[in-house]
């Protein structure tokens, strides 16, 4: 309870904390879909202060940890190449491949540039047009309006030496697949409120109701993350089942019109593999036939990619929640966040790296049994 | 990554064709696309995600949500220079090493300094 005191409205919190002991008369699993609502409901040490049998199961909104290995390495082998300049956003730069990390690619030469928006991409393609420049373009649906705004924009100042290595993931299809994997037991869902803030909600109220979940879209601070576990609880001990908007200040049932509009103009739907998952049918964005001349994985044609990821690590079952961090045999010992063998180690929003960094090393459960099996 | 910060517009300009704007998150100013929240002007609050706003937000809302993820430490990530980041890539793994040992001073730290 140590970082209880740090968040502003601490008093607020153990008051919504308090009602949730109320209402709850049964244990119940909910999953919250982003990695930067697991990161904070760590931090702030907010599943402590559910009664016990309420469970958060940390889902696989961590675009860092479910970009697939094969496209990493395809990063690593364009971002290698003279004459290319290769963009990126910060937390990709130590997500390791089969061979290396974006990081070690520059330390032998290679021109990785980091930047704050896919705009400053466009406009170093524009000074430098001698080189070919790469945009790292990962992310969910928050991100995916900036990725088309560049490619978009690049298109219409006829710039032939810019382009995006794109996989974008999709949070309903993501939500749907672990509903309809057999032994599932999560029982609500907490939406992301930033994706939400883009896409509205409005792709929720079919989902919750073919599988009988309530969905709430939630914010990212302390009191946000309570309300919308207080809210889930509320629907899940009254039988109902809705879509429902805890993050009213910022999300809207239609979301982004303009963004929406742009991402239709510029991306299809496609199949995507997720990094520890496997295929989800229709669960990303690519660059559609308007824009395909603008698709890094086509204009370098990378081929002789064999990816290996390491036997120890459980990360797919981690991302699926079937396992909490600690559950995997290499958690803390093989796999640490200096040493990480998987995506979710490796990027601050993994479930593995806030379990390690917030000092979930081994539950109380855990260490019970350890002790008893001794 | 998918987190959205809040911001104040501070001045609107065109460039090549988008409408762009200075906005002010607690002390860090950015050049922001403006495109899909077309109704922002000047003085208003609006939420920004790697250089785009989202949504426009009211001022209590943005302000109290700026506190909270500099309390989360967001800022480190989401305004750290290149230098900075690569910095940080070199020194630690990941963005938030627990053992302390390669320790960086945070934006905020380096600001409370100046």
């Amino acid at each position: 309870m140590k970082y209880l005191n740090e968040f502003r409205n601490g008093e607020l919190a153990r008051a919504i904390a308090r009602e949730i002991a109320q209402i709850t008369t049964r244990p119940w699993k909910i999953m919250e879909i982003c990695g930067g609502q697991t990161h904070s409901i760590i931090k702030n040490g907010l599943d402590q202060m559910l009664p016990a049998g309420v469970e958060m199961i940390h889902g696989p909104g961590c675009p860092v940890c479910v970009t697939p290995l094969e496209l990493i390495d395809k990063a690593l082998a364009i971002a290698a190449r003279p004459g290319v300049i290769f963009c990126s956003f910060g937390d990709m730069l130590r997500v390791p491949g089969s061979e290396g990390d974006l990081f070690q690619v520059k330390g032998q030469g290679g021109d990785v540039r980091i930047v704050y928006s896919p705009l400053d991409a466009v406009e170093l393609a524009r000074k430098n047009p001698d080189k070919q420049v790469v945009f790292f373009g990962v992310g969910f649906e928050t991100t995916a309006p900036a990725n088309a705004m560049s490619v978009h924009l690049a298109k219409r100042l006829g710039l032939k030496n810019f382009s995006l290595l794109v996989s974008h993931v999709l949070a309903p299809p993501a939500i749907e697949a672990i509903l309809s994997s057999p032994g599932n037991k999560v029982q609500a869902f907490l939406a992301a409120g930033h994706v939400c803030s883009v896409m509205g909600y409005w792709e929720y109220p079919p989902l919750a109701e073919k599988y009988k979940v309530p969905i709430v879209v939630t914010g990212f601070e302390p009191l946000d993350l309570l309300d919308g576990i207080r809210r889930a609880i509320v629907q899940l001990e009254s039988g109902r089942h809705e879509a429902e908007n805890a993050y009213e200040r910022v999300v809207t049932f239609e979301g982004n019109q303009p963004a929406q509009k742009l991402l239709q103009e510029v991306f299809e739907v496609t199949d995507r593999a997720w990094r520890g998952i496997g295929v989800i049918p229709k669960s990303g964005w690519r660059l559609n036939a308007d824009y395909r001349d603008f698709d890094a994985e086509l204009r370098f044609n990378i081929t002789g990619i064999h990816t290996h990821e390491s036997e120890l690590c459980h990360s797919g079952d981690v991302l699926r929640g079937a396992i909490t961090p600690s559950q995997c045999p290499a958690f803390g010992k093989q796999c640490t966040p200096r040493h990480p063998l998987g995506a979710t180690m490796v990027s601050s929003e993994g479930a593995c790296a806030a379990y390690y960094n917030y000092g979930r090393f081994i539950s109380a459960e855990e260490l019970g049994k350890a002790a008893s099996s001794c | 990554m998918c987190l959205a910060i809040p911001g104040k517009v501070e001045e609107i300009s065109a460039e090549n064709g988008l409408r762009m704007g200075r906005v002010n998150f607690g002390g860090v100013v950015k050049r922001v696309c403006l495109e899909y929240v077309p109704e922002l002007a000047v003085g208003d609050y609006t939420i920004v995600h790697v250089g785009f706003a989202l949504s426009k937000i009211d001022e209590e809302t943005a302000k109290q949500t700026l506190d909270d993820f500099r309390a989360m430490g967001v800022f480190d990530e989401e305004f750290a220079s290149e230098a900075e980041t690569f910095a940080r890539a070199a020194a630690r793994p990941q963005s938030s090493c627990p053992d302390g040992s390669c320790a960086i001073p945070s934006i905020s730290e380096q600001a409370e300094k100046e």
